[in-house]
């Protein structure tokens, strides 16, 4: 497993998940470093079916570890067009790149002025340093 | 005793493949002595206490007068009239309480020694070799115990297990574990935590009391009518005695998911719109890569092959009851 990284060009969720915005339209919705750390290793992921629509702060996903389940929230509202089928077979990789090969989704924004809500890098850090 | 040191699966694929450790101290252990001992033992024990030798081992419920299962503990014999349960460690008050008063009236003491023992379960097809080359001990056979010297303190140690592995408990001097641990650790036995336990458990089909076992449901239900005696006359023997003529209503069934998802417990089971039951252990297994648990289901579905769904927060989970165990390592024994 990597160490803990929170790559700037991101934005993040207070609860854990990241987007990284492709255009204005777009974006590639994973968890963070410190949700997979927590979580532990990763051996299911539920993702939602291509065509759904997803609700910033609400559950879209389910990530799986042997000891525990857990649900992702949607940093952003939208639809989805697009889901990592690569983690059928390697849910894993969500802990191994959490922020590359362990992507979740690409939505279509519906409401692309809420990223303007979530946080960068530094402030999710400071986050997470006051627990 | 931490839910991992380095992963689950890691650890869990330790004990199936070499040799893993578990730090189960938190196990109680109460001392039961005098002539009175094994009648006392064979009142309050479901499994034929009779049977066992000297330096043997028994598997048991402890019953209420209802025939629910207050704990599943092992016994040994130590001595002619000289026994140690151990209990589980959530039960290990209410245990001491419950074997007080039916003490009474036998001629035997009763005592907590849970303070005056670690335990480490060393387990894995490795876990003798290794724990005998480190230690330098006499291990017994499987069901059996023998008492040693380790760290020039007393101990025991004990051919029993947890995991569907071969391997030995030690009973150790407290004073001594964390040097017993870190030799153990420097022969190559891998550190493993409760997350491995609990998978390694479940995929060989060992029961969790608190999960698989409650005071609510009696041994029969439970799949553990082998180890009740009902001619012991044991407490609950005759509630135990009417389940096993009349049947069960639900039993304990081992099941595998076929296809995606993890049980959990909790999860109902269903059959077309049916709860049927309901999953009292579920986890993803590490040796079979799918999601595995045990449900106390309709008695007539609690037969391998049979087709159930579960529940997993609102998703149908097709899945198919299991024979036990659900995974048999190559290199293990029958335990339990």
């Amino acid at each position: 497993m990597s160490d803990a990284n929170y790559p700037e060009d991101l934005l993040y969720h207070d609860q854990h998940d990241w987007a990284r915005l492709e255009g204005d339209e777009h974006a590639v919705l994973g968890i963070t470093w410190y949700a997979q750390d927590s979580l532990g290793e990763v051996v299911f992921y539920d993702p939602p079916e291509v065509g759904a629509t997803i609700d910033k702060d609400s559950s879209y996903a389910e990530v799986e570890s042997v000891k525990a389940v857990s649900d992702v929230i949607a940093p952003l509202s939208g639809e989805i067009v697009e889901v990592n089928d690569a983690l059928a077979d390697a849910p894993e990789k969500i802990n191994d790149d959490p922020y590359g090969d362990g992507w979740l989704v690409k939505v279509k924004l519906t409401a692309p002025e809420e990223a303007e809500a979530l946080l960068d890098a530094g402030e999710y850090r400071k986050l997470l340093e006051k627990g | 005793m931490p839910v991992t040191y380095e992963g689950v699966r890691e650890e869990h694929s330790a004990v199936r493949t070499h040799a893993g450790m578990f730090d189960v101290s938190h196990m109680g252990e109460v001392e039961v002595e005098g002539p009175g001992a094994l009648a006392f033992l064979q009142r309050v024990l479901s499994n034929d206490v009779a049977a066992i030798g000297l330096g043997g081992a028994l598997y048991s419920c402890l019953c209420n007068e209802d025939g629910g299962v207050l704990d599943d503990l092992f016994a040994y014999r130590l001595g002619g009239d000289r026994y140690l349960l151990v209990t589980n460690s959530a039960n290990h008050g209410s245990d001491l309480s419950w074997l007080g008063r039916w003490s009474r009236g036998f001629d035997v003491s009763v005592r907590d020694v849970a303070d005056r023992y670690a335990m480490l379960a060393v387990q894995g097809p490795h876990a003798r070799a290794i724990v005998q080359g480190a230690l330098a001990i006499e291990l017994p056979p499987r069901m059996r115990v023998n008492t040693v010297r380790i760290g020039k303190r007393p101990a025991l140690a004990c051919g029993t297990g947890y995991t569907g592995e071969d391997g030995v408990e030690l009973l150790i001097d407290p004073e001594i574990a964390p040097a017993i641990w870190a030799e153990l650790l420097d022969a190559g036995v891998v550190p493993c935590g409760l997350g491995a336990r609990d998978t390694l458990r479940l995929e060989a089909c060992f029961h969790l009391h608190g999960n698989d076992l409650t005071p609510e449901r009696n041994p029969i239900e439970a799949g553990l009518g082998w180890c009740c005696v009902e001619a012991t006359g044991f407490v609950g023997c005759e509630a135990v005695a009417r389940a096993r003529a009349e049947g069960a209503a639900e039993r304990l069934a081992p099941f595998k998911i076929e296809g995606a998802g993890i049980p959990r417990q909790g999860n109902p089971v269903l059959v077309g719109d049916e709860e049927v039951g309901i999953v009292t252990s579920g986890s993803f297994s590490p040796s079979l890569e799918i999601g595995i648990g045990m449900a106390y289901v309709r008695s007539d579905l609690a037969e391998p092959g049979a087709e159930i769904e579960i529940d997993v927060r609102g998703k149908r989970r097709p899945a198919r009851i299991a024979s036990k165990p659900l995974y048999v390592s190559p290199s293990s024994r029958k335990e339990q």
